[in-house]
């Protein structure tokens, strides 16, 4: 699982074998192939960009084009034992109505996201009064598919309100783990939720 | 070379949906590769209205190669060095296959004696077809437009007989757009003096110009407006000026007759009217109790559904109805939209990413 980026391969190796999982913006299936290849995961995809899902098929994964906002609507209740959606909340029309279905369709939920208050994010905004271009947010805010910028401490507020339950937490910083004060230090987080 | 297809004769009546049987049916068919020894590397391949067996071999009239060569073949997505392809001329249709211009019991045609049929009558011919075969279940069953049609038919009712399901530029269901053109194409060879209500058969003329108008009609749905405009513009036919007449001026004219007059050579006239009714008939939600996902409740099959962009006869959305409903029941399903400009015949021209799903598809 080392190829995996660090907050798929955290989901990774908490995901059972032999489960059902759907990732929600699959993008090229890496974390579906290796799902199903070191755990027997029955492991289906969602990707807006075609050329992804053609290569995503390509490789024999079960994977269908369209948009997460709208194509998980059609999916039956808890049909999934995970649903997985990694940094892709941020660039959902309604992130919270998002959180609703994933935890709708799956039994429990992975998301991870770029942390906007990390402190590089942070001292790029209050230092130098413009918004922040990072390792972690790096396409400056006219191109950015990001439109609903979150914090660790905003998405625990969120989990709150919708009564989500945070099974499990990572917490990552230049794709190392990192232990303490989150919200300050870590530039991508994954949470594991139910409800 | 091209030959006659094998023929295998159905020894037990057809049963049909529109009620009655077919007694003493005959299917036609071509197979590629070899059947392995345990039966698991069959591909059964689903052929589109006017679409025929010789998939991968030369069309016995028309001398042309097989409608899908560039997909079927050694070394091709569909390889007959793996895989045992089998494609068999639907019922109803006119390339050795029972159908109209067959002989009924008191030795003369069927003509409009034959049973309206439906596609799921096609897939049953095409079952007992396996079942003569000995193949219990398909590594895959494949079909493009009307083939697409008879694959998601048999994942539907024989959900046993396929491990995967791959649909191309297809539909669940007929739309109004869709009934409405083929009943131009059907009152256009039902105008015509030569159809004779169908006995035509021992005429000298057969109803040729209305088949080729409907041929014509129904070849303009199957491309793209851009295709078109990129293929004949406003370009003129063998002048350089318009001829103030009814003659072909524009190339497109030209083309559209030339494929009518062509069409006309290898198809049967009433085959047209019963295979394009069998289509307007298809609904597959219809057929179970109104909801397309009970269609597909508790299949084990893999699906793969493609759609092209330029596609407007059975566009995108048709495929997605279908996947909404896969989804629903909980297959294992995937979608891909492709970006070709040939329109709804792109699914048989050269657009490589086809070539490439189709192979990890079935792989």
């Amino acid at each position: 699982m080392s190829a995996l980026r660090p907050d798929l391969a955290a989901i990774a190796s908490a995901i059972e074998p032999g489960t059902r999982v759907l990732d929600i913006g699959c993008g090229d299936g890496a974390l579906l192939a290796e799902l199903r290849a070191s755990k027997g995961v029955d492991a289906r995809g969602i990707e807006i960009d075609g050329g992804c899902v053609e290569r995503c098929v390509a490789q024999g994964l079960s994977v269908v084009q369209g948009d997460a906002d709208s194509a998980l609507a059609d999916y039956p209740d808890k049909g999934f034992d995970y649903t997985v959606l990694s940094q892709t909340l941020q660039t959902a029309r309604r992130p919270d109505l998002m959180l609703d279905q994933l935890l709708r369709v799956g039994k429990q939920a992975f998301v991870s996201f770029p942390n906007f208050a990390h402190w590089r994010t942070r001292g790029a905004l209050m230092l130098g009064g413009r918004m922040p271009v990072t390792r972690s947010i790096p396409v400056s805010w006219y191109e950015t598919q990001n439109i609903h910028h979150v914090t660790v401490k905003d998405f625990r507020e969120l989990a709150r309100e919708k009564n989500a339950r945070i099974e499990r937490e990572w917490f990552f910083a230049n794709e190392k783990p990192v232990s303490g004060a989150a919200n300050l230090r870590a530039e991508f987080a994954v949470f594991l939720l139910s409800r | 070379m091209a030959g006659a297809s094998q023929v295998l004769q159905l020894t037990d009546p057809l049963p049909l949906d529109g009620g009655g049987e077919l007694h003493g049916a005959e299917i036609a068919f071509e197979t590629y590769g070899t059947l392995a020894g345990d039966g698991s590397n069959a591909i059964l391949l689903c052929h589109a209205l006017t679409g025929d067996q010789y998939v991968a071999s030369p069309h016995p009239v028309t001398g042309k190669p097989g409608w899908w060569e560039r997909m079927v073949g050694p070394g091709k997505p569909i390889d007959t060095d793996r895989y045992f392809v089998i494609c068999a001329n639907v019922v109803g249709s006119c390339m050795g296959s029972t159908g109209p211009a067959s002989e009924a019991p008191d030795g003369k045609p069927y003509a409009m004696r034959f049973p309206v049929i439906t596609i799921r009558d096609m897939v049953r011919g095409l079952v007992a077809l396996l079942d003569g075969l000995g193949i219990d279940k398909l590594h895959a069953v494949v079909g493009g437009s009307m083939g697409g049609m008879q694959a998601l038919s048999l994942a539907a009712n024989w959900p046993d007989r396929a491990e995967r399901v791959l649909v191309i530029a297809s539909t669940s269901r007929h739309s109004a757009q869709n009934i409405a053109f083929h009943e131009l194409g059907r009152q256009a060879v039902m105008a015509d003096p030569n159809w004779h209500q169908g006995d035509y058969y021992a005429q000298e003329s057969q109803p040729d110009s209305g088949l080729a108008v409907a041929r014509m009609a129904a070849h303009i749905t199957y491309l793209s407006e851009e295709a078109l405009t990129g293929k004949f513009g406003r370009n003129l036919q063998d002048r350089d000026t318009k001829s103030f007449g009814f003659d072909a001026d524009f190339q497109v004219e030209s083309y559209l007759r030339y494929q009518g007059s062509g069409f006309t050579r290898r198809f049967d006239a009433n085959s047209y009217l019963y295979i394009t009714r069998a289509m307007d008939y298809f609904d597959l939600a219809e057929e179970h109790g109104g909801k397309l996902a009970n269609a597909f409740a508790g299949t084990e099959a893999r699906f793969c559904l493609v759609s092209f962009d330029s596609d407007w006869l059975y566009p995108t959305a048709e495929s997605r109805h279908v996947v909404h409903a896969l989804n629903a029941a909980g297959a294992a399903v995937s979608f891909v939209e492709l970006s070709a400009p040939h329109g709804h015949d792109s699914f048989l021209l050269d657009v490589p990413a086809l070539d490439r799903v189709v192979k990890g598809f079935i792989e």
